[in-house]
């Protein structure tokens, strides 16, 4: 059965005239792990926050429509309903770091002090997220005093440690190095094949079709395009709406062009899809 | 060489002249021991386009804001032109220097674009008609026209950004450091940020970037400085440097797409960008290819 699932979302932000969101309908499977990509202001964020209760429960706004996500119906629920079951890790880590905690180790604990879990408890789960994203040995530093690409680990693993079934990511590597955002993706598709539901809003187009098992093209608000990997990154209209595709699509669609692309292939998302295939064309 | 210059007061001057940039030796650790800068030596001259790499936590964004005097070496000196970054306070500063942060949140603070854009000038005491037309030129640049009554916080957050860049461009200063210009931002967005990099560069400013987005380097920088544990590990032109894969790696910088793309199919020179690519696939091309 479907853990989200959205039946023709239209969402408008206050005072605002056109919809953030418009007609959006979407399934999402259990354990599914689905990219969100998109130009900026295309809905990537919002469908973030109403997934995740802040659309329309913080934020307020006009939410027509259906939204069940993890047995949460958002019109017949409120934010608490979501944090026990609905995680969101923010854009921009610094919006989401408490700031009321001295530590990166109680930063971390300051969601379970608010669900009143035993401390015994909080603990292990406490040790198991510094070691899971990285950042035991930063635990005695200032939440303040990490850099961009530390903050946005800190992030990731304060909502890990919550537990929740349905892992909502707005852009979480955008300040970590290649290794580091691998990293970052790594774990998060390990989560996923433990049965935790994913859903990323990202740019990094060539990690997400390594990584992702769907994607889903914002433009506008509305759904541009949902599907595998593949499929989404082979459509030629992606570059319109401001979806970037990697330098190899790029390249070899311009080969395409002068004959210089094997006509029977598929264009590249990955390297070794760009070398296969120009090997070919040059014999 | 130094030239001992009196500072000028009147920043009409200022912006005509370029300063070169003399990092000596200089060290930083934070509070609580982490040396960030372990003894970096570098010169830029006016008008150079330079991009900074390396891991997080490699020195990037420290080494960015000593050249700015946020942070003061704590050995070693930093000269912007003739004037030793210990010697002036951050207000000064920022008429030689003008630095973008990674997150516009961190630099905002107008009720409007327009106010926004204007402040710097207008807060260096330049001429109205000069805070002006400076203002009006950087909205144009960042193509920002039309916005300049909104509230920055109602945009969204690559005209956010837009709007952090122009009020650092509308202070016409000679040296401009970007932090992470291109993080978080979509292709379109990217793009227009190659073309302010590009037209800065045309105008005969410093351009230095601090960035992970190593093919947006490879396409729009020609000097890069590879940074990893506080210590420069390379500095020369981008072609040079992104061939040392090794080096590279060290760092935890991964080569370009194009680059690698290039290198597997064994052609002979470093790829930087598509045009570059087409004429190396172009020249491999059998003369008799079939149909």
């Amino acid at each position: 059965m479907a853990i989200i699932e959205m039946r023709n979302l239209t969402y408008h932000y206050p005072l605002a005239e056109t919809p953030a969101l418009h007609g959006i309908d979407l399934e999402v499977q259990q354990g599914e792990f689905l990219a969100v990509v998109g130009a900026n202001g295309s809905g990537k964020s919002s469908l973030c926050y109403a997934l995740s209760g802040f659309v329309p429960h913080f934020f307020k706004g006009k939410l027509e429509g259906q939204l069940n996500i993890a047995g949460i119906d958002t019109h017949q629920s409120g934010l608490m309903d979501f944090v026990r079951r609905v995680g969101l890790v923010f854009q921009n880590p610094f919006n989401q770091i408490s700031g009321s905690k001295f530590s990166v180790y109680e930063e971390i604990a300051f969601g379970l002090e608010n669900l009143a879990v035993p401390p015994t408890e909080m603990r292990a789960r406490i040790d198991a997220m510094l070691d899971l994203t990285g950042i035991r040995d930063l635990a005695d530093r200032s939440p303040y005093a990490l850099s961009g690409g530390q903050q946005q680990r800190l992030a990731l693993a304060s909502i890990l440690v919550m537990q929740p079934q349905v892992l909502i990511l707005d852009e979480p590597t955008s300040q970590l190095d290649p290794i580091g955002s691998r990293e970052v993706f790594q774990v998060i598709k390990d989560l996923s094949r433990q049965g935790m539901t994913i859903v990323m809003a990202e740019h990094k187009i060539e990690w997400v079709a390594e990584f992702a098992d769907r994607m889903l093209v914002l433009s506008q608000g509305e759904i541009i395009g949902n599907g595998k990997p593949s499929e989404i990154l082979s459509l030629p209209q992606l570059p319109e709406h401001g979806v970037g595709i990697s330098r190899y699509t790029t390249v070899a669609r311009l080969a395409q062009k002068e004959g210089l692309w094997p006509s029977d292939q598929a264009l590249p998302v990955t390297l070794t899809e760009a070398v296969a295939g120009f090997q070919e064309a040059l014999g | 060489m130094m030239v001992q210059l009196e500072s000028r007061p009147d920043p009409e001057d200022q912006a005509q002249t370029g300063y070169r940039i003399q990092v000596k030796e200089v060290k930083f650790s934070y509070p609580g021991g982490v040396q960030a800068l372990a003894g970096v030596s570098l010169e830029i001259q006016p008008g150079e386009l330079v991009a900074v790499v390396g891991q997080n936590g490699a020195g990037k964004t420290t080494l960015a804001r000593v050249l700015n005097g946020l942070l003061r070496p704590e050995q070693g000196e930093v000269w912007i032109g003739d004037w030793d970054t210990r010697q002036y306070d951050v207000s000064r500063l920022a008429r030689r220097v003008g630095y973008v942060f990674q997150n516009p949140d961190d630099q905002l603070f107008c009720r409007t674009v327009g106010e926004e854009v204007g402040f710097g000038p207008r807060n260096l005491k330049f001429s109205p008609q000069r805070s002006a037309e400076l203002t009006r030129r950087a909205i144009e640049l960042t193509e920002l026209q039309g916005k300049e009554l909104l509230n920055p916080y109602d945009l969204s957050p690559t005209w956010r950004k837009m709007v952090a860049m122009a009020s650092i461009l509308a202070m016409d200063t000679p040296v401009l450091i970007f932090d992470e210009p291109t993080t978080g931002q979509d292709a379109g967005s990217v793009r227009r940020i190659g073309g302010i990099i590009a037209s800065l560069h045309q105008s005969g400013k410093t351009v230095i970037a601090i960035t992970h987005d190593i093919d947006f380097c490879a396409e729009n920088f020609e000097r890069m400085i590879v940074m990893g544990a506080g210590k420069i590990l390379l500095d020369g032109p981008v072609s040079q440097t992104l061939a040392e894969k090794e080096i590279l790696s060290s760092t935890y910088v991964e080569q370009p797409q194009l680059t690698r793309l290039g290198q597997r199919l064994g052609f002979e020179q470093v790829i930087l960008n598509s045009a570059e690519f087409m004429r190396a696939i172009r020249k491999s091309q059998p003369p008799s290819s079939p149909e």
